[in-house]
């Protein structure tokens, strides 16, 4: 045993250990990447679809998102752009990067997000004749304890609510985690955005009664989670408002985009 | 040597590395409030034990008394990118759920105790079994933590709805605290004082006596 102690072998079985090792890990790294690639990206589209309440069991997600076309919109002027390929945009990256992304001043800040970036992908649901049938947006704000990330489905006329989900967050289970509740996420197809050209939909406390002349923009509250339902409700009218969507939505409505 | 039905079968109840020695905790708190998700890291967890035990057996003449925690742990490591790298592959949606947790285990004490306690000293098969064995002491802990923060805390089990929640028109309200990692801290202990009542051998010695009062003395 102790010649095993000896600088020679102790070199030796170091590098030779660290050769094999590093094959190891890099083969199955290399060969597996492909998969893992294919996986990342189904899931981000299967997020998409179950976001805006049209993920169907049963049919392959890929074909389901053959009808869904990704473009890029300028936030900036709510115009669509070609300034970066939706393939390879990290829309999550370039929030954080100050090159791509706005400081919001704490009145514009609604969303408790900091900054938003300029570049945005939405995603047009078209229906056969090659009219837009949906709008997906991805959305993001803070609720309790951490950033909740979804995407709102709007109908082709920007002002209905087609679907809403969160694809991540970290709001308590039970309490703030049940904005992932089918039933909750049911209240939301059908309710109406702008009143007046204000963005008006927002959470309420307890349920929503359908005889008040406000139902149409009021969404059921979340039992036993405010402050959870004030994010998601700040942040659905801030990405729905003049620093979001808003600019992009009227273009559309007015066919100059 | 012991046998290797004793190797085997022995970490579960008798040795168990999370109830009797109170190894690898953490992942223990983090990963059991869904039942599926469990299962996969247990097996992850088992696969991990089992053949950086065997490897670190294999080459246990030659590793160099200097540097055999790092040859140990470089093992470890290699073996656990490997898993992580297959679950991202094949079980996409659990490994996003398991998300660092597969990264831990190269720091789960349970690996890393069998591998310098057991491997070091004995044949690669023997230490193969032994890492299946603490592998399935592991898992019974966390299966039985699993099943009861799942079934009582979202009333489902593996996803599936068994106690009708009250928010979705049935009659169960979970208990929420359930779903929250402070609960698997309070399962583990009533497990351990379950096991302990069974064999008594594994109570502990009370690491010291309160002395008695002593009268005051003074200027020493």
């Amino acid at each position: 045993m102790s010649s095993n102690d000896s600088i020679q072998k102790t070199l030796i079985v170091a590098f030779s250990l660290c050769i094999v090792c590093s094959v190891i890990v890099s083969t199955a790294a290399v060969l597996l990447k492909p998969t893992q690639e294919i996986n990342k990206t189904l899931d981000r589209k299967r997020n998409i679809l179950a976001a805006a309440g049209m993920l169907q069991e049963g049919v392959g997600v890929e074909e389901q998102f053959a009808q869904v076309s990704t473009r890029v919109v300028d936030l900036r002027t709510g115009t669509f752009s070609d300034a970066v390929d939706p393939e390879e945009f990290d829309q999550r990256k370039a929030a954080k990067d100050p090159a791509e992304s706005m400081a919001l001043s704490a009145a514009q800040d609604q969303a408790k997000i900091s900054r938003r970036e300029n570049y945005a992908l939405v995603y047009l649901v078209e229906d056969g004749q090659g009219d837009i049938d949906k709008i997906i947006l991805p959305i993001h704000g803070y609720g309790l304890w951490s950033t909740l990330y979804g995407f709102i489905a709007l109908e082709s006329d920007g002002n209905t609510v087609a679907g809403l989900g969160f694809y991540e967050h970290g709001e308590t289970p039970g309490l703030g985690g049940e904005v992932d509740n089918p039933r909750w996420k049911a209240v939301w197809p059908g309710k109406e955005v702008y009143r007046d050209d204000e963005v008006a939909i927002g959470l309420i406390k307890g349920a929503v009664d359908p005889s008040n002349a406000s139902a149409a923009w009021q969404i059921d509250g979340l039992a036993g989670a405010t402050l959870t339902a004030r994010g998601v409700t700040n942040l659905v009218q801030f990405w729905l408002g003049e620093n979001g969507f808003e600019p992009f939505l009227n273009n559309l409505k007015s066919g100059e985009v | 040597m012991e046998s290797v039905k004793e190797t085997l079968t022995g970490p579960i109840f008798k040795n168990n590395p999370i109830a009797l020695q109170i190894l690898g905790i953490c992942s223990a708190l983090a990963v059991t409030s869904s039942l599926q998700v469990t299962l996969v890291m247990c097996v992850a967890l088992t696969v991990v034990t089992a053949f950086s035990g065997m490897f670190v057996s294999v080459i246990r003449n030659h590793i160099p008394g200097s540097i055999r925690i790092i040859v140990q742990m470089v093992i470890i490591a290699s073996l656990v990118i490997v898993v992580d790298q297959f679950l991202k592959a094949y079980a996409y949606a659990i490994s996003k759920q398991l998300s660092v947790f597969v990264g831990l285990i190269i720091t789960n004490c349970i690996v890393m105790g069998r591998a310098e306690a057991f491997a070091m000293k004995n044949p690669p098969l023997a230490s193969f079994i032994d890492g299946i064995g603490n592998g399935l002491g592991y898992s019974v802990v966390l299966i039985v933590v699993a099943v009861i923060r799942e079934l009582f805390g979202a009333g489902k089990l593996m996803g599936f709805e068994i106690l009708p929640l009250v928010t979705d028109g049935g009659w169960y309200n979970p208990n929420g605290l359930l779903l929250l990692p402070p609960s698997a801290f309070f399962l583990i202990g009533l497990f351990i004082w379950a096991l302990r009542s069974f064999h008594k051998e594994q109570e502990e010695a009370p690491d010291f006596k309160m002395a008695k009062h002593t009268p005051v003395r003074e200027g020493v």
